[in-house]
């Protein structure tokens, strides 16, 4: 077993959207009272990242994977649980403490025409971090380090001077990612870095961050809805539903036996070039909302499998069997029913 | 006769400097009941080619060239009077993003009953019998109750199932789809195009499926064209597209695909250099020849002719050195 590098332990993060005094006040059997409407983005979700690995985390809109990320990474204050990057509590530490943690762990975005600031060229964008972090860094040692980083996301380094509105999209998460790579992170959060670029361009980009990974032994946090994406760069996968974890297991595993009934209705879903046409799986239902979470398992509502002990008791992320180390929440796979 | 048909269209944006080519010498037929994928990255004038068809290029472009023919009638010459009675009536249109295309203020059923009494004479209680059943022709459930709702109680493979069903409510010979299910979860994906393949059988429509996802034309569309920077590169069976593509671009797409493209030893896709370039910087000869693997001094000079392929009567390839059998 290599080292976790990170490690998520029970994280829930709710958010508040209850609004002001007034909006709060509700009727209840005669009775006035305060009301908090949360919603539960991310339930008590445990992960561990290990060194040079790429833990991708799947799932559809709205079940919590972009929360997940933004709480580890440390732009969001977790309501509960802990993260632990190589042993250390990172989620109680402020902002200065947190410095050196920064300089270590980076992300990257999805959209490159809004990470980006329009008014930055590209040497005042990649040069921040760097002068942030290393204060006693020289202007020449800043311009070695620019053309370096840029030479090898693959931007001619002749065109730091120019601004973002001058580059293709690709280009642009090519610049977003030498931002990240800058200061040498060992461990980067990729937030649906490929979503928005075209297919041709897709695979640059997907070439380009396993590059980057083989070169500086860079662990990556990969979230992303694309199945197929997940495929090609993880080597570990976790499925989210509603803002747990359905399933956890390594890629070829994963897209091999998927055990959840989530996973496969996900997994028949992706659409096929090479003509094997699939029955899709189809769910019943939709996803229920986040702010009144389904009792038991949160998939139970669109489970055609689903029975009482489904409806009551939340299941367990447990081992399937010993000679698998596919991890996965459901009553149906732990009792031999599915 | 193809119900429509579309022969060497060129539409150009007219800018300060010139004509800017968007569409240049595209033609393609689509039957009833036949499902035709346009793929292409973004740029490459997929959505022009749709909006072309119904005519709704807007100022400064035009159709400069070329004819489009539905029902054996000039479309591209009626006049917007007579655009109406065809749009949204006899060929009809889906977009991306059901938010941006339903009203918010308004309750579906206004929606619904408004499109159908623009087109037809009829009162508001016959419009809304229809309207509850093309709901129930996109399996929505309870459609009586679902009609006084408005778009936001509706999640969004539901509101997708609205706009189709607003599409249907004048029994349309076509539907034209762009990216119908780019905004939506891969589930969610998955239910529409078994929808959409099913409603083109039900209902007797063509479907022309406007896609960047060459996965979704797999498994929705019979006959694919592929564009790269205003023009056809490769029509054929969709079938026989994806098992042996002819076009070197075709091929890049294909095997570029994560998860099933080809990769080499160290698990890296195999990728098309470069961008597809803008409509005003387009090389000379081939447009695609500073991307291509393939290119040869004759790529440079000479733009090459979308040619019938020798053996296969439906399949159509622009390249000067066209790929043969699956691995090449």
């Amino acid at each position: 077993m290599k080292t976790p590098i990170v490690q998520i332990d029970n994280l829930v993060k709710y958010f508040d959207i209850s609004g002001g005094f007034l909006e709060q006040l509700q009727f209840n059997s005669g009775k006035v009272k305060l009301q908090k409407t949360e919603v539960k983005a991310v339930n008590g979700v445990s992960l561990e990242i290990s060194q040079g690995e790429t833990l991708a985390v799947v799932g559809e809109s709205g079940c919590g994977k972009s929360t997940l990320a933004r709480t580890v990474i440390g732009l969001y204050p977790p309501t509960s649980g802990t993260v632990t990057y190589r042993g250390e509590r990172i989620d109680t530490l402020n902002a200065k403490q947190m410095l050196p943690y920064r300089q270590r762990m980076q992300m990257i975005f999805q959209d490159p025409y809004a990470s980006l600031n329009p008014r930055k060229s590209v040497r005042q964008t990649l040069e921040e971090p760097l002068r942030f972090h290393r204060k006693k860094i020289t202007a020449a040692e800043v311009d070695e380090r620019l053309g370096e980083v840029m030479e090898q996301v693959g931007v001619n380094p002749a065109w730091r001077d120019r601004f973002p509105h001058e580059f293709s999209g690709g280009q642009r998460q090519r610049i977003a990612i030498a931002r990240a790579l800058v200061i040498d992170p060992e461990f980067i959060v990729a937030d649906e870095p490929v979503s928005a670029l075209d297919v041709s361009i897709q695979a640059q980009i997907l070439n380009l961050l396993m590059d980057a990974q083989d070169q500086r032994g860079l662990t990556y946090l990969f979230i992303t809805h694309d199945l197929s994406v997940v495929r090609h760069v993880a080597t570990r996968v976790a499925v989210m539903y509603l803002g747990t974890l359905c399933e956890v297991a390594t890629t070829a595993e994963l897209y091999d036996t998927p055990y959840h009934p989530y996973t496969r209705a996900l997994l028949s879903a992706i659409p096929r070039v090479d003509g094997t046409k699939q029955n899709h799986i189809k769910l019943k239902g939709e996803i229920p909302t986040p702010i009144n979470l389904p009792s038991g398992c949160v998939f139970h509502g669109r489970c055609i499998h689903a029975d009482d002990r489904c409806r009551m008791e939340v299941p367990e992320l447990l081992q399937v069997s010993d000679a698998s180390g596919a991890r996965v929440a459901c009553h149906g796979v732990a009792e031999g029913r599915i | 006769m193809s119900l429509l048909e579309v022969k060497n269209l060129e539409v150009s944006f007219a800018l300060r400097h010139g004509d800017l080519v968007a569409l240049n010498d595209v033609s393609f037929t689509l039957n009833k009941r036949e499902r035709l994928g346009v793929v292409g990255e973004s740029g490459a004038g997929k959505s022009v080619t749709g909006f072309a068809v119904i005519n709704l290029i807007s100022k400064p472009g035009r159709i400069s060239k070329g004819e489009v023919l539905f029902d054996g009638e000039r479309l591209d010459q009626f006049s917007e009077q007579e655009m109406r009675t065809i749009r949204g009536n006899r060929i009809s249109m889906i977009f991306q993003d059901p938010m941006m295309t339903l009203n918010p203020v308004l309750t579906v059923g206004t929606q619904m009953v408004e499109t159908l009494r623009a087109h037809r004479n009829i009162s508001v209680k016959e419009a809304q019998k229809i309207a509850i059943r093309k709901l129930g022709l996109v399996h929505i459930p309870s459609p009586e109750r679902r009609l006084r709702q408005y778009p936001h109680e509706f999640s969004g493979g539901m509101r997708q199932r609205i706009i189709i069903a607003i599409a249907l409510l004048t029994e349309p010979a076509i539907i034209i789809a762009d990216e119908p299910t780019t905004a939506l979860d891969v589930t969610i994906q998955a239910e529409i195009m078994d929808l959409l393949i099913e409603l083109c059988n039900s209902q007797d429509m063509g479907l022309m499926l406007i896609t960047h996802d060459l996965g979704v034309v797999a498994e929705v569309t019979e006959r694919v064209m592929v564009m790269y920077a205003g023009k056809v590169i490769e029509t054929a069976k969709t079938a026989d597209l994806v098992a042996t593509p002819m076009h070197p671009y075709t091929r890049g797409l294909i095997n570029a695909l994560p998860g099933h493209g080809v990769c080499d030893t160290d698990n890296r896709l195999q990728q098309i250099p470069g961008t597809m370039p803008n409509l005003t910087e387009i090389a000379p000869g081939c447009s695609f020849h500073p991307r291509c693997d393939r290119c040869q001094d004759i790529c440079k000079y000479t733009v090459p002719e979308l040619q019938k392929v020798v053996g296969n009567t439906d399949r159509f390839v622009s390249c000067h050195f066209p790929g043969e059998g699956q691995e090449w």
